[in-house]
């Protein structure tokens, strides 16, 4: 077992591990999206107040989970990074962060189109929204922070730095929003309260999520690889696999 | 301690380093003075960019007052460690053999009481010039000399780890503004409470609470971010 870590921990045997794994993890993701998919844009029962419109929930609730977990893992990495000064986790994180960012901006957007046919506006300052608009910001910062240091090691570790801050506020600034915005009562609807949904509405969203997360990790594996390639572009082994692939 | 420290080492070289900051801090006046006149001009903005009105002025004075508080703390933020880190001093604070976290917030004190607390004290003559309502200018020097303390602590983290970073100005409020927001929210929420005549102890017992945790954690996120920001 710790032996098996070990060797995952290393620049090298992480390359070679996650060669054999890469393959079935894009499959299960592609499989997940594709079923979720097409179940749910076209198979699955219109809902019988929205209409088709609900069905941005396919794309906009898978996106809005990984946005906010994609913040905890880069924060989980930034720590293992620099406590074990394992330089694997750390870019596992730089490769992560503009997933997340990414994820955040598509959560936003969809939430943004869905708003138009059932709320009739594009952007509302509900307490979720708001909140989701912060980790944007969040996310922004550390990408930026990352790319102001010269050195990569300094950038490396002031981005894990502010991503284990962040995630320490990520609770605080979620609670404050969510009093704040029952201090302004601005609107009578409301989007916290879901109708049970039936089970051919929500398996295929099951399968999206399911999906979403596969297709994350499928991402970053194979973002890390090719960053161990750049970083490690000086050591024997990368030459040797460059000269075998030749 | 060892035998051959001098008794009272850590307050010794606690005090010693808030004195020494809050001289030269005192000997420029201009950098004390600047984020009043700061607050004051962007407060002076609001009436000629919305309206005159007593009464529209009245409804978001504890909004703009803290906003422009809260901007005018995040601009002094950026000289906290800076001038340290040009002449050296900073290196010498990071082999001193005391605790690191605690020097640290020597600085963060110091820059509390010649930034958050002036800004809080003179809100209130602000906000007679945006007819706040009367009765709550206690509330509002209060809130602000609470928030800003809170506001000091978050910053510094910041401003530790844009220290190394070069015009690191504008990055420094992009990674802090997001971690003012809690501040803001509950800050705005005890001056409107005393606005409206309501009870404004739930408000300021938050903003206490957010306060003893930056004191408890952030210390050690300051330090650790001197290091990472000083070493590159």
């Amino acid at each position: 077992m710790w032996a098996f870590l070990h060797k995952l921990g290393s620049p090298k045997g992480f390359y070679a591990i996650s060669g054999r794994w890469l393959p079935a993890l894009w499959g299960v993701a592609v499989a997940l999206i594709l079923v979720g998919g097409v179940w749910g844009l076209v198979f699955a029962p219109a809902d019988y107040q929205q209409g088709n419109s609900f069905r941005i929930i396919y794309v906009h609730v898978p996106a809005a989970f990984l946005a906010q977990s994609i913040f905890v893992a880069m924060a989980v990495a930034g720590l293992v990074f620099m406590v074990w000064k394992i330089k694997l986790a750390d870019m596992a994180a730089a490769m992560m962060a503009p997933l997340g960012a990414g994820m955040t901006f598509v959560a936003l957007f969809s939430g943004a189109v869905w708003g138009v046919p059932t709320w009739g506006t594009w952007w509302q300052w509900d307490a979720r929204l708001t909140s989701m608009l912060i980790l944007l910001f969040l996310y922004i910062g550390v990408i930026a922070l990352r790319g102001a240091f010269v050195s990569r090691d300094g950038g490396a570790r002031a981005a894990s730095l502010l991503a284990m801050v962040g995630v320490i506020n990520i609770p605080i600034i979620k609670f404050s929003v969510e009093w704040w915005y029952t201090l302004h009562q601005p609107a009578s609807f409301s989007i916290t309260e879901k109708p049970a949904m039936p089970a051919e509405m929500w398996l295929p969203l099951l399968s999206m999520v399911l999906g979403f997360y596969a297709f994350f990790l499928a991402v970053t594996l194979t973002r890390t690889r090719s960053e161990i390639l750049r970083r490690e572009s000086s050591k024997r082994w990368v030459r040797a696999l460059v000269e075998e692939r030749r | 301690m060892s035998s051959d420290e001098p008794a009272g080492g850590l307050s010794l070289a606690w005090r010693a380093t808030l004195r020494r900051d809050l001289v030269l801090r005192l000997r420029r006046p201009g950098e004390v003075l600047n984020p009043l006149a700061f607050f004051a001009l962007v407060i002076t903005l609001f009436p000629l960019g919305l309206s005159p009105s007593a009464s529209l002025l009245a409804t978001i004075a504890p909004g703009l007052l803290w906003v422009a508080a809260l901007l005018a703390a995040l601009l002094s933020l950026d000289g906290m460690f800076r001038d340290d880190a040009e002449d050296g001093s900073l290196e010498q604070l990071l082999l001193s053999p005391q605790p690191l976290p605690a020097l640290a917030m020597a600085k963060v004190a110091a820059h509390w009481l010649l930034t958050g607390l002036p800004l809080a004290l003179m809100a209130p003559l602000l906000g007679v010039m945006l007819s706040l309502p009367a009765g709550s200018y206690g509330v509002l020097a209060l809130s602000l000399a609470l928030g800003s303390a809170s506001l000091s602590l978050i910053g510094a983290i910041g401003a530790a780890l844009t220290v190394g970073v070069p015009r690191g100005g504008v990055l420094l409020s992009l990674l802090v503004l997001p971690l003012y927001i809690p501040v803001l929210i509950f800050g705005v929420g005890a001056v409107q409470a005393a606005a409206q005549g309501d009870g404004v102890a739930a408000h300021l017992a938050i903003l206490g609470a957010l306060l003893a945790a930056g004191l408890t954690l952030a210390p050690f996120a300051i330090a650790a971010a001197l290091r990472i920001g000083l070493n590159g």
